[in-house]
């Protein structure tokens, strides 16, 4: 490099390079970018586009018009205000949004709401009431598999399939022999349970909670 | 997230002559593409929504193979009795990725395409020529210790994610596409995938709209079917080395590595070595690595992995 560096390794040259493409790219006309796809694609704006949709959310048929870009998650919380599902890191890494779509569970910050027309979608609201728990959610108060209780609903999606996801015979990691019908496990239940993270480290009363309800059903 | 419009097409052919425009992706289980679109290092303008294609049985070919739909889950896969009894590498190959909610999701299309998780490619402030191409490489003077060893150029020296890719290389599969014209061909998965060199942005050999319909596997050929993989937590995390190994009971083999380069990494000629164990087959499979000095201890690594699998396929 020529021109004299600072500490951020940029040279005076570079930074001044930077700023007026940041420029260049702030003047383009707005009308430019219904001219063609590839030249929209370059511009910072592009106008909303909203699609319907209808699905059956814990036994409710609900329609919605929706920005495309609404994922499941926002679509429950902030336009159904179902606020149980929670939103964590809200890129499929830590598991509080999970929800059973058409009885599998997902995570429904990864998925557009759009997607699911028809789909029966079922939330933490959707699987017990305060007054009649579902069973995890009983086995999950009953063993204190929680502390803040942000995870919570979606670790109890999750178990729930988690034994479901047992009873259909589908193997894990764990599994040992890969052909055979899976067992339940605290190595199986802890392998099929991480895509949930409890930050307050509440594992192994979560653990005991879904082996209770596992313990019931066999 | 930028806007974009949206499309479900009525068959693949339809998909594949809408996704030619510009801008156009397409969507099947999402958990790659969204999560990348959210950043805005995927930006598509309009997406074609291929869920609805009836693309996703999995169905037993004439010579007596399978024909694995481009839209079959992970989680569908890994639990077909057929993969489980006759391709048991690819079934535990597909348990070791991701997590429960994310298989259900992910289609087996979508888990080949997936793009690589390079931290300095996530990253939007960082230079990556894969995701900026002529900006330069974070990776290559950053921290490294992810990334890969073998095939990598000064342009990028990102590592392909998949498990379940690094399997079907080991199992010699066939992908089956369709091109917006509406003709289909076979393409190897040894050539679907493409090394860095100077364009790293440009990762499979897939033609602009062109749409994986299947992936074929030949006729099951037995032997002990492993899959190891080496990484920092038990569970969910990528691979820092893998290896999908098809031992028979004559010593003979095929042995594929993930977790080391922009590809699953198979060299033939290695495997001729298996007789002779892990340290000849991997000094073979290795031979031309360039390691950074945070990662060479993937070159032992995958020695030991190797070796670990040839004695579980012995035992």
């Amino acid at each position: 490099m020529s021109d004299s560096s600072d500490d951020s390794g940029l040279s005076r040259r570079e930074v001044l390079a930077l700023g007026s493409g940041l420029l260049v790219l702030g003047a383009t006309p707005v009308t430019a970018l219904t001219a063609s796809p590839a030249a929209a694609d370059e511009s910072p704006v592009r106008q909303a586009v909203t699609s319907k949709v209808s699905f059956l959310v814990n036994g409710q048929r609900r329609e919605l018009e929706l920005d495309n870009r609404t994922s499941l998650l926002d679509a429950m919380r902030e336009h159904l205000h179902l606020t149980g599902s929670k939103k964590g890191c809200d890129h499929g890494q830590c598991g509080a949004c999970t929800m059973l779509v058409d009885g599998q569970r997902l995570n429904s910050c990864l998925t557009l709401a759009i997607m699911h027309q028809d789909a029966e979608i079922t939330t933490i609201e959707g699987l017990g009431t305060p007054e009649r728990l579902h069973p995890m959610q009983a086995a999950f108060v009953k063993y204190d598999g929680y502390q803040c209780g942000y995870c919570t609903p979606g670790q109890i999606c999750s178990a729930v399939a988690v034994l479901d996801e047992i009873r259909q015979g589908i193997p894990s990691h764990a599994s040992g022999d890969i052909a055979a019908t899976p067992q339940l496990s605290v190595d199986e239940l802890r392998e099929r349970m991480s895509g949930n993270i409890c930050r307050c480290g509440a594992y192994s009363n979560i653990i005991e909670a879904i082996t209770e309800v596992a313990g019931e059903r066999a | 997230m930028k806007s974009f419009t949206y499309e479900r097409p009525a068959s693949p052919s339809a998909a594949a002559a809408a996704a030619a425009a510009p801008g156009a992706r397409f969507i099947a289980g999402g958990t790659n593409l969204l999560d990348l679109m959210k950043l805005e290092i995927e930006t598509p303008m309009h997406l074609i929504d291929v869920n609805g294609l009836a693309l996703d049985s999995i169905e037993t070919t004439a010579d007596g193979g399978l024909r694995i739909g481009a839209l079959v889950r992970n989680t569908a896969l890994a639990a077909d009795t057929r993969v489980r009894r006759d391709y048991g590498v690819l079934s535990r190959a597909l348990l070791a990725g991701a997590s429960g909610q994310l298989r259900n999701k992910a289609t087996t299309a979508g888990n080949l395409l997936q793009r690589t998780r390079c931290p300095y490619f996530y990253d939007t402030n960082q230079p990556c020529n894969k995701r900026m191409p002529g900006s330069g490489c974070g990776a290559l003077e950053g921290f490294s210790r992810q990334h890969a060893v073998i095939g990598a150029s000064d342009a990028c020296i990102a590592t392909h994610p998949s498990d379940m890719a690094v399997a079907m290389r080991a199992l010699d599969a066939t992908v089956e596409t369709v091109r917006p014209d509406g003709s289909t061909r076979r393409i190897p998965i040894a050539e679907l995938h493409r090394l860095p060199g100077d364009t790293p942005h440009i990762e499979h050999a897939l033609a602009p709209g062109e749409l994986i319909a299947a992936v074929t596997l030949p006729r099951p050929i037995g032997g002990a079917q492993l899959y190891y993989k080496v990484r920092d937590r038990a569970s969910y995390a990528f691979a820092l080395v893998s290896v999908a190994a098809i031992v028979q009971a004559d010593g003979s083999g095929r042995v594929a590595i993930g977790g080391v380069a922009h590809k699953p990494w198979r060299v033939e000629a290695a495997e001729a070595e298996l007789p002779r164990g892990a340290r000849a087959v991997s000094e073979r499979l290795l031979a031309d690595a360039r390691p950074t000095h945070h990662n060479a201890f993937k070159l032992t690594l995958v020695q030991r992995t190797l070796g670990a699998v040839l004695a579980e396929a012995r035992a």
